[in-house]
């Protein structure tokens, strides 16, 4: 059991790299995060014994990566949402800069 | 309790926590989680101390208007060295390291916290952050504020930076190390029969605070040693000449500060679901509820940081988001505040000292909690952000409610933690004390604050002394009501009367250990068939409370009568 | 709390013992997750703001030395897997194999890390006071490891990374500060667990790990797991930011 899984996370090592040379634009980064997501999911499943463990530990975990996601969302939100600042324009700023700039 | 006190003097228990070994080595290197909650106590009230200290000089020096007391750079580091040393080494630690530490492992039955060594350490960690701040004070002390606000700390401060934020998160880990032994304990060594919904609420309490430290401090801890970093070694996330963002910074600095000011509370509440049920003889109204409410709290406290940042450049929709958040947040704080009072509605309801810092909760945490409303709703905020409303909505809800938590906690269980009761009369005329101080020294600060006058700033225009000077005559007075407390609580612990196992008498586990406790907490680990606060089940408490809901109790019982 | 055995004083059972110290180390791995959030973040905003910068720090990393640790340490993750398995099914001299092989792949790890870190500093790309991105491109005499076909091409890539970005010195330090900040914090992790994993090494050959009792060997490989899971996560985030070039 534990050799496939090493086996699959080599195999799915290789598939990042390559990945990393096709030119997918924006959604090189969403590719490599995702291969990596499936890496990390295989190693707590399987070898952190997380699919066997109880449901508080499940629970445990589940906690510690939406609490992440709140930190990184939230935060970039608040970038994503900025007009203009530091000279970026994150898609959401146009969106709300045409709001603004409609009303005069 | 009323048989006892007419019959012969009680005597303490011949073994007991603090007498089972001697000598300085058996303190440094006990495991005993009471052990290490008195060597909290001791250390906490040491930082104390050191934050009244540059409290009395703020104070002190705004008695003027244009400061003949210190110079402008002196006073960006009085007020940064009073917040540094209040919020990370008095209010954080407080309730949970003291009172938590000592009570949650009696409280669930067990007969240590899961991980004793782990627990001692955390105390070792915090000595070794506190010195580090101390080596800062030393050299100067640290003129950013208390929140570290880049590039100034990181870049153009003159000041003792590096020790200070090393210190802080250095101190940082004693917090996560509490949360977690906290986390587990609950989780895996309650006694037999000890649900979920049978634990009191101060563990429920402190369960929510473990929450909010665990998932909280290592963010605080990553954002300061990326300061550090910076300080030291030229890193660069938060200098805009390298392309850094000081905006950054703030994100990463509320993320963890502002649930950190749950940390602070959340313990208090605790102790003032403890407080309010024993003085008013009758169970806590909606006991899930005020459990609900606690989690509730934790976990809606992280999404609100970014009302610290409304001055920031923020778009109007992310303001809106978090201002509505804000006002969220404080439902599960406003459940409880009801819950409390309708536990008092047909209570029988004594003043002992306890209760009159619950009392002095109630009405504060309230003033506090509604101001920060004020503050939550965006056009208002313009106005007051930076002034002394903040100031004064801060300290309405940490000393008003924490300290007031901390102080009723500690005389709730002083003579359960020494096995001697404190003087009652002395100790109510101390909690008035502090009370009238309190008022007069923060009241002024919001009408001061609305009118304008700026925080963190050395003067202030001349119209404004009055408050000023009221405020500070009110420090002086509240600085007595601190005093007295830890003389009489010393002197109580070896010379009070007796209290015997339960003198109040109050429901609880703890409550059916001697006082005070043996090292193993019981001596056969107990079997819980009985709900908490079950006032209305226990005759031998001589309480003479007539069962069914509503109907008013009898016969107050007194503790030290 | 007095011990007997392997049982502390203040459990009543193992059982009781095994599920508080496991959950234990799962809150601890949250708290972690938490801290390297933090850094995380303060990357991805840079990312997003330079991302030409980043793109160009990015490329002077070496794709070979970073996947080989990659693989190694997976290959630490399998071994210290195997080690636990050991311990439950009480093969006593399978959990010292596996634990030495485990601290083995560590120490290649560290090996490698020496050798890029030795090589940036070479290259003056060390945040501070003498970092120079263009150091190499200007002075290829200095900087023999690089042939020259990959000169050129270095060359190349920081003439259009300057174009699209004026400041890319300052920028690109930003890179290298999170490079240096999640590498470092991440090996300091993998100091911690190789120190972890020495005590259980002397521990297993001791003989004190069995299928009744063999908790430490589970939770420091959950400690370890999640070491090696932070560098699945960096491995692409530092090293293929943008290889397609």
């Amino acid at each position: 059991m534990y050799l496939a899984i090493i086996t699959t996370l080599l195999i799915l090592t290789g598939l990042t790299v390559a990945a990393a040379f096709v030119n997918l634009g924006r959604f090189n980064i969403f590719v490599a995060l995702l291969i990596a997501t499936v890496k990390a999911t295989l190693v707590v499943l399987i070898f952190m014994h997380a699919k066997y463990a109880p449901e508080r530990t499940k629970l445990v975990i589940i906690a510690g990566i939406f609490w992440l996601a709140l930190l990184l969302f939230m935060t970039l939100s608040d970038y994503a949402s900025r007009v203009d600042y530091r000279g970026l324009n994150y898609p959401m700023t146009q969106i709300i800069s045409h709001t603004i700039d409609r009303r005069g | 309790m009323r048989a006892e006190a007419t019959g012969p003097a009680l005597q303490l228990p011949e073994k007991h926590y603090l007498n089972a070994t001697y000598g300085i080595r058996s303190w440094l290197l006990t495991t005993d989680h009471k052990r290490i909650a008195l060597l909290y106590l001791a250390s906490v009230t040491f930082f104390f101390f050191i934050g009244g200290f540059f409290a009395m000089m703020i104070r002190l020096h705004l008695l003027t208007p244009n400061g003949y007391l210190l110079t402008p750079d002196q006073y960006n580091r009085m007020f940064t060295m009073h917040g540094v040393t209040m919020v990370f080494f008095f209010l954080i630690p407080s309730i949970p390291a003291i009172l938590g530490n000592f009570l949650i492992p009696i409280m669930i039955g067990a007969k240590d916290l899961a991980f004793p060594k782990i627990n001692l350490l955390s105390w070792y960690i915090y000595i070794l952050g506190g010195a580090f701040t101390l080596w800062s004070m030393i050299n100067g002390g640290l003129d950013t504020g208390w929140t570290f606000y880049t590039p100034l700390s990181t870049i153009y401060s003159n000041s003792a930076v590096a020790p200070a934020v090393v210190g802080v998160f250095i101190t940082g880990f004693s917090s996560i190390l509490t949360g977690l032994n906290f986390l587990v304990t609950v989780h895996t060594m309650r006694a037999p029969g000890m649900t979920w919904f049978r634990l009191p609420l101060f563990v429920w309490a402190h369960y929510a605070t473990s929450i909010v430290m665990i998932l909280g401090t290592p963010v605080i801890a990553i954002t300061l040693g990326l300061a550090a970093m910076e300080r030291v070694f030229g890193l660069g996330f938060f200098n805009p000449a390298m392309g850094g963002d000081p905006i950054l910074f703030q994100h990463l600095f509320w993320f963890y500060s502002h649930p950190a000011v749950y940390i602070m509370i959340l313990p208090a509440m605790g102790v003032i679901s403890e407080l309010i049920p024993t003085f008013a003889r009758k169970r806590l109204f909606g006991y899930h509820f005020v459990a609900a409410a606690s989690l509730a709290i934790a976990v809606i406290g992280f999404v609100v940081w970014t009302h610290h940042m409304f001055l920031t450049g923020q778009s109007t929709y992310a303001a809106v988001a978090f201002s509505f958040l804000t006002f969220i947040v404080a439902i599960p704080s406003a459940i409880k505040t009801f819950n409390w009072t309708a536990t008092l509605f047909g209570g029988s309801i004594s003043f002992d000292t306890p209760m009159l810092y619950a009392f002095g909760f109630l009405g504060l945490f309230m003033i506090g909690g509604l101001t920060g409303l004020f503050l939550g709703a965006l056009g208002v905020d313009i106005n007051i952000h930076d002034t002394y409303f903040v100031v004064a909505h801060f300290h309405y809800i940490m000393v008003g409610g924490a300290v007031m938590g901390y102080l009723g906690g500690l005389h709730f269980w002083w003579p359960k933690i020494t096995g001697r009761m404190y003087p009652e009369w002395l100790a109510r005329i101390a909690a008035f004390i502090l009370f009238i101080g309190f008022n007069f020294t923060f009241f002024p600060q919001f009408i001061v604050g609305i009118m304008g006058m700026p925080r963190r700033y050395h003067t202030y225009p001349p119209e404004f002394q009055i408050y000023n000077v009221m405020s500070t005559a009110g420090a002086s007075i509240l600085a007595v009501g601190y005093l007295l407390p830890m003389v009489y609580l010393t002197w109580a612990a070896f010379y009070g009367k007796v209290a015997g196992e339960n003198p109040w008498p109050a429901t609880g586990l703890e409550w059916k250990t001697q006082s005070p406790p043996l090292t193993e907490n019981f001596e056969v680990t107990p079997v819980v068939t009985w709900e908490a606060y079950d006032f209305h089940n226990r005759p031998d408490l001589g309480l003479d409370v007539p069962s069914g809901k509503g109907s008013p109790a009898v016969a107050p019982a007194h503790g030290d009568d | 709390m007095h011990r007997t055995g392997s049982l502390y004083g203040q459990f009543k059972t193992l059982e009781q013992q095994k599920d508080t110290a496991t959950l234990g180390m799962w809150i601890f791995l949250v708290t972690e997750v938490m801290f390297f959030g933090g850094i995380m973040l303060a990357y991805t905003i840079n990312r997003h703001t330079y991302f030409h910068a980043f793109a160009m720090g990015s490329n002077t990393l070496s794709l070979g030395l970073g996947g080989f640790n990659t693989v190694v340490l997976l290959a630490s993750s399998f071994t210290m897997a195997m080690a636990v398995w050991s311990s439950q099914t009480s093969k006593k001299n399978l959990i010292t194999l596996f634990l030495s092989l485990t601290i083995l792949l560590g120490f290649v790890f560290f090996g490698v890390k020496y050798v890029e870190y030795a090589q940036k500093f070479h290259h003056h790309l060390v945040p501070g006071k003498h970092f120079d991105i263009f150091y190499c491109v200007n002075n290829p005499a200095k900087c023999e490891d690089i042939d020259a076909a990959d000169m050129a091409k270095e060359k190349e890539e920081l003439e259009a990374a300057a174009k699209a970005d004026p400041d890319l010195n300052a920028h690109a330090q930003l890179y290298y500060s999170a490079y240096f900040g999640m590498t470092g914090l991440h090996a300091l992790h993998m100091v911690i667990g190789a120190g972890l994993l020495f005590w259980l090494l002397k521990e297993s050959v001791a003989g004190k790990f069995n299928a009744e009792w063999n908790n430490p060997v589970d939770i420091v490989g959950l400690y370890w797991h999640f070491v090696d899971i932070v560098w699945i996560y960096l491995f692409p985030l530092l090293y293929l930011i943008d290889r397609h070039k």
